[in-house]
């Protein structure tokens, strides 16, 4: 029978199965192509906690969704087209997400009574007629393998471990993709070990052929590139650019980077890319605990590095004490915050914007530090070279906020030219003439950075207040009033230092839909279908959160109504209501999983 | 890539290096009360940092919280009071960024074995190149007179109207345990021996850890007096020398013995024993420093003072740079080109 091909702008395909099924690394692949054939992709990994959960339990069932398109591409995919299931756990969980009339390829063998029975399925839902709405392909992956393979001896651990690349095969196939990217990548990762490289092509390639020569695949779907601006590509998650972004703000400033850090989940990327960076001559501590980590890179940041630490919620509320130091002594100190679903543990691999309070005021004493916030995975990027330029300008810690999402999503990033990004401008005193530790640039507020081993410049900092100027220890009350108002007033100028905030749409209206985070492509989705349909309505993502732009409140005063979607009760709501005494609708989803679009789109008809 | 900092590292002192201990003392008064043992620390630091040669500029004192997180106000050198329990997590990332500075950490048996405990396990396993000056005056004197990690049991504080309860953390056996490459003790009253290993911490690469105790005359005078006056500090107290027999007593009549591993005082007057017969002291044996450690809290045994153990391992912050050198030498210095665009990229026309 003849295949039929059909164009479509956009696919969201979803790999599932058991956490030691490969999944993340045939997500990533599939992805990893889709950008080099030229489209807009967003992907989600979405693993549970356990780092190899029983075999075919619901709660062991990890995911890798990769949405992708020729057209822009904001969110990781509403809803699923294609569901690989390599087990009935992995059916049952994602079965509710999957389009009507969607593609199911489900691993035949991992539905036998034992895993129908732990996920709970009286009988085989393969069988019984129960998905008889969608398009439905079963395939005993193992024993399609071993036909391909026949004659050759290969171990059981490896026909095991290389189902992954059968299904990712066939989903080449079914859209249309290359093979070549993901070979390339197997002839690296398995270099020297040729017969592994062998058998993993040839399953690969089995994966292709089955899917093409199978009569039942009737349908191939083809995507076409997205209009990208030209340049160099690379994929990209939120907790990679990160790691980049320090090192290429460092070198932009001419300053050694120091990270000290602690492994924490979702965070833990950004220390370990950093481990592996030094022969760009980046220095870094894995701490003894989260205190230690943010202290230490106090101490890298008193000797005049571009300090930085990693953490998500838990680590913040032990860094709590020492950014408050930081703080006092005024040292630059870039805190990255990639937040996940608290209070406490919580859901560690699951993200929430929840931390926003804590970002902004979870210090004793008045303690205003800069606060920004990251929108995409590539948005980490910029948004890390930013609060670099602000701490270094400012002499002052900047929390960076991004989540679990966007810090584990990948994007197609296209490489920036060291020479188009902001240089930084360190303030270092070299001259002992007239010099004191406190007194300030006129400008910016900020006192100068005096590192040891500048001669003559021999002072004394710490955490008790300090005499205005020259430093020493003061109880005076009139001085603390005043230092307290230059540390206010040090922060809050940065407004002046930071883009406007930009509206899209109607410059006022109706409604205004206001991001922040990695909410902001669920948000922009959401605003371009209305915005296409016709409706009065206006969008703004915030990425500056203290302090905002200075053109926000005559903005938010433009608009009837005003609605905030994230990932917490109201945090952002509540601030934005506090400081600028408008109303504010909130939508507020606390599941451990990102908007999809059409529930904010869904909220904004109602309010229309 | 060459820093701002690698230049400001690299600047050359101007002048030559000559300093006098005043040198070192800046226009501030001493605000320590009458008779605080931390007076009978400051001057020996003040007097011995001449001796090195190191630029005033290259010199950094860390604290925490307490009546010794005072400290760097009273050097006239770079100095950070930082906060409490923290000195050490500061003073690590200080010096693994900037190996150019000479780096001590003044801390308490509060700061630094109760909050900041964790901190100094994993400083001394490091051996990152810091010295700790720790003043043990086995009280909290800050917040005024509760008991500390290193308070004897039984001890009557503000919050142990009744005794402590807790058994006392013995700090050297604690250093030396956590692997500290460098451990010693001294006391306030015999400033000779405290110069001294002021200097040996000072001259050790890598962690050096020296545990001063230090007399609080409002919440725990005479705390030391049985290790420190002149009536009874030679009787219980054992100084330990490297390469000689552990004698001690008033009269040097007495010593310490080895049975199996158990150390025991022997007299050197009643015939029974000589000076051969007693354990000789070698910093080199970390075996024997754990021994020498443990007999710190034994009523029977004399207090033993000094260094326990000095054995040379690299610093962290030496291997650090070791690491950064290596792989700019086998792979080369990374571009930034190669970094940001990975191992899979691709061209858009």
């Amino acid at each position: 029978m003849d295949k039929i091909v059909e164009a479509r702008d956009e696919v969201t395909v979803r790999f599932a199965g058991d956490s030691g099924d490969g999944i993340q690394v045939a997500g990533t692949l599939f992805s990893d192509t889709s950008g080099i054939m030229g489209n807009e992709v967003n992907t989600f990994p979405d693993y549970p906690s356990e780092i190899r959960a029983p075999e075919g339990t619901l709660y062991g069932v990890s995911a890798f969704q990769i949405h992708f398109g020729s057209k822009n591409i904001n969110t990781t995919g509403d809803f699923i087209d294609v569901l690989v299931a390599m087990n009935a756990s992995s059916l049952k969980v994602n079965l509710g997400n999957l389009q009507q009339g969607g593609i199911i390829i489900a691993n035949s063998e991992g539905f036998d009574a034992k895993n129908l029975s732990l996920a709970g399925y009286q009988d085989n839902p393969l069988l019984n007629g129960a998905l008889k709405e969608y398009k439905l392909h079963q395939v005993d992956m193992a024993r399609e393998i071993k036909t391909e393979l026949a004659g050759q001896n290969i171990p059981p651990k490896i026909l095991k471990k290389s189902k992954n690349l059968f299904a990712l095969g066939m989903t080449y196939w079914i859209f249309d993709r290359p093979l070549e990217p993901t070979v390339k990548w197997i002839n690296k990762k398995f270099k020297g070990q040729d017969d592994v490289i062998l058998t993993n092509v040839k399953v690969l390639n089995a994966g292709w052929k089955y899917a093409a020569e199978t009569p039942e695949f009737t349908k191939q779907y083809k995507i076409e590139k997205a209009d990208l601006a030209p340049g160099r590509y690379r994929n990209i998650t939120g907790n990679h650019a990160v790691a980049l972004g320090l090192v290429a703000a460092a070198r932009k400033a001419r300053l050694p980077l120091f990270l000290g850090s602690y492994p924490i989940t979702p965070a833990t990327d950004i220390l370990q890319d950093i481990s592996g960076f030094k022969k760009y001559g980046v220095k870094h501590l894995q701490a003894e605990d989260e205190i230690a980590g943010m202290c230490s890179a106090i101490g890298a940041a008193y000797g005049g590095s571009l300090a930085a630490t990693s953490t998500s919620g838990p680590g913040l509320s032990l860094k709590t004490e020492a950014i408050g130091l930081a703080i006092m002594i005024e040292v630059p100190v870039v805190i990255i915050n990639v937040m996940r679903a608290g209070p406490s543990t919580g859901m560690p691999t699951k993200p929430e914007q929840s931390d926003l309070y804590h970002a902004m005021f979870g210090r004793h004493g008045d303690a205003p530090l800069p606060v920004l916030a990251a929108s995409s995975a590539t948005d980490c990027f910029a948004m890390t070279i930013e609060a670099a330029r602000i701490a270094v300008k400012y002499m002052t810690p900047v929390i960076l906020l991004t989540d679990g999402y966007i810090g584990q999503a990948t994007e197609p990033w296209r490489i920036p030219d060291m020479k188009d990004l902001p240089d930084l401008q360190p303030s270092f005193v070299t001259n002992p003439e007239g010099f004191a530790p406190y007194m300030r640039n006129p400008e910016t507020l900020a006192r100068p950075w005096a590192i040891p081993g500048i001669q003559g410049l021999e002072h004394r900092v710490g955490g008790l207040e300090k005499e205005d100027v020259t430093g020493d220890v003061s109880q005076e009350p009139g001085n603390h009033q005043r230092m307290t108002e230059l540390r206010r007033d040090k922060i809050e100028r940065i407004a002046l230092d930071i883009p406007q905030a930009v509206v899209e749409g109607e410059q006022n209206g109706d409604v205004l839909l206001l991001s922040w985070g990695s909410t902001y492509g669920a948000a922009k989705t959401a605003f371009d279908t209305l915005h296409r349909d016709g409706k009065n309505i206006s969008f703004l993502n915030l990425k500056y959160l203290h302090p905002m732009p200075s053109n926000l409140e005559s903005i938010l005063n433009r608009f009837k109504k005003i609605l905030i979607p994230e990932m917490n009760l109201g945090q952002l709501k509540m601030v934005i209501q506090a400081k600028y005494l408008v109303p504010v609708d909130g939508l507020h989803k606390v599941q451990g999983k990102p908007f999809k679009a059409n529930e904010i789109e869904n909220k904004l008809r109602e309010m229309l | 890539m060459k820093t701002i900092v690698d230049e400001i590292a690299g600047m050359a002192h101007v002048g030559e290096i000559k300093y006098v201990p005043a040198d070192f003392k800046p226009d501030v008064d001493v605000r320590w009360c009458a008779g605080c043992g931390g007076y009978a620390v400051l001057s020996p630091v003040q007097r011995i940092m001449p001796d090195f040669g190191i630029p005033k500029e290259k010199i950094v004192f860390v604290s925490g919280i307490g009546c010794s997180g005072r400290f760097p106000y009273y050097m006239e050198t770079y100095g950070f009071h930082s906060i409490h329990g923290r000195a050490l997590p500061i003073a690590t990332g200080l010096k693994i960024s900037r190996p150019d500075l000479s780096v001590w950490v003044v801390t308490g048996d509060g700061d630094n074995m109760s909050i900041g405990g964790n901190h100094f396990i994993h400083a001394c396993r490091r051996n990152i190149d810091i010295n700790i000056l720790m003043f043990n005056n086995e009280v909290y004197s800050l917040t005024k007179g509760q008991y500390s990690p290193t308070s004897h049991k039984g001890q009557v504080t503000k919050s142990s109207p009744l005794g402590v309860l807790d058994e006392p953390f013995n700090p050297i056996s604690l250093a030396l345990g956590a692997g500290a490459t460098f451990a010693a003790r001294a006391h306030d009253k015999d400033r000779q021996i405290l110069q001294s290993l002021l200097e040996r911490a000072a001259r050790h690469k890598g962690i050096a850890f020296l545990e001063i105790y230090t007399n609080c005359r409002i919440f725990n005078d005479g705390a030391f007096d049985l290790y420190t006056s002149k009536e009874t500090g030679a009787d219980n107290t054992v100084w330990l020398e490297d390469g000689k027999p552990l004698v001690f007593g008033k009269n040097k009549d007495k010593g310490i013995r080895m049975d199996g591993f158990t150390p025991k005082p022997v007299s050197l007057t009643d015939g029974k024993y000589g000076i051969n017969d007693l354990v000789v002291h070698n910093e080199k044996d970390s075996t024997l420093a754990f021994i020498l450690a443990n007999m710190s809290y034994n009523p029977d045994l004399p207090r033993p003072m000094g260094i326990f153990q000095a054995i040379s391992k690299p610093s962290y912050d030496e291997l650090v740079d070791l690491q950064i050198r290596h792989e700019v030498e086998t792979k080369g210095e990374g571009t930034m080109e190669e970094l940001l665009a990975g191992s899979t990229f691709w061209d858009v026309k």
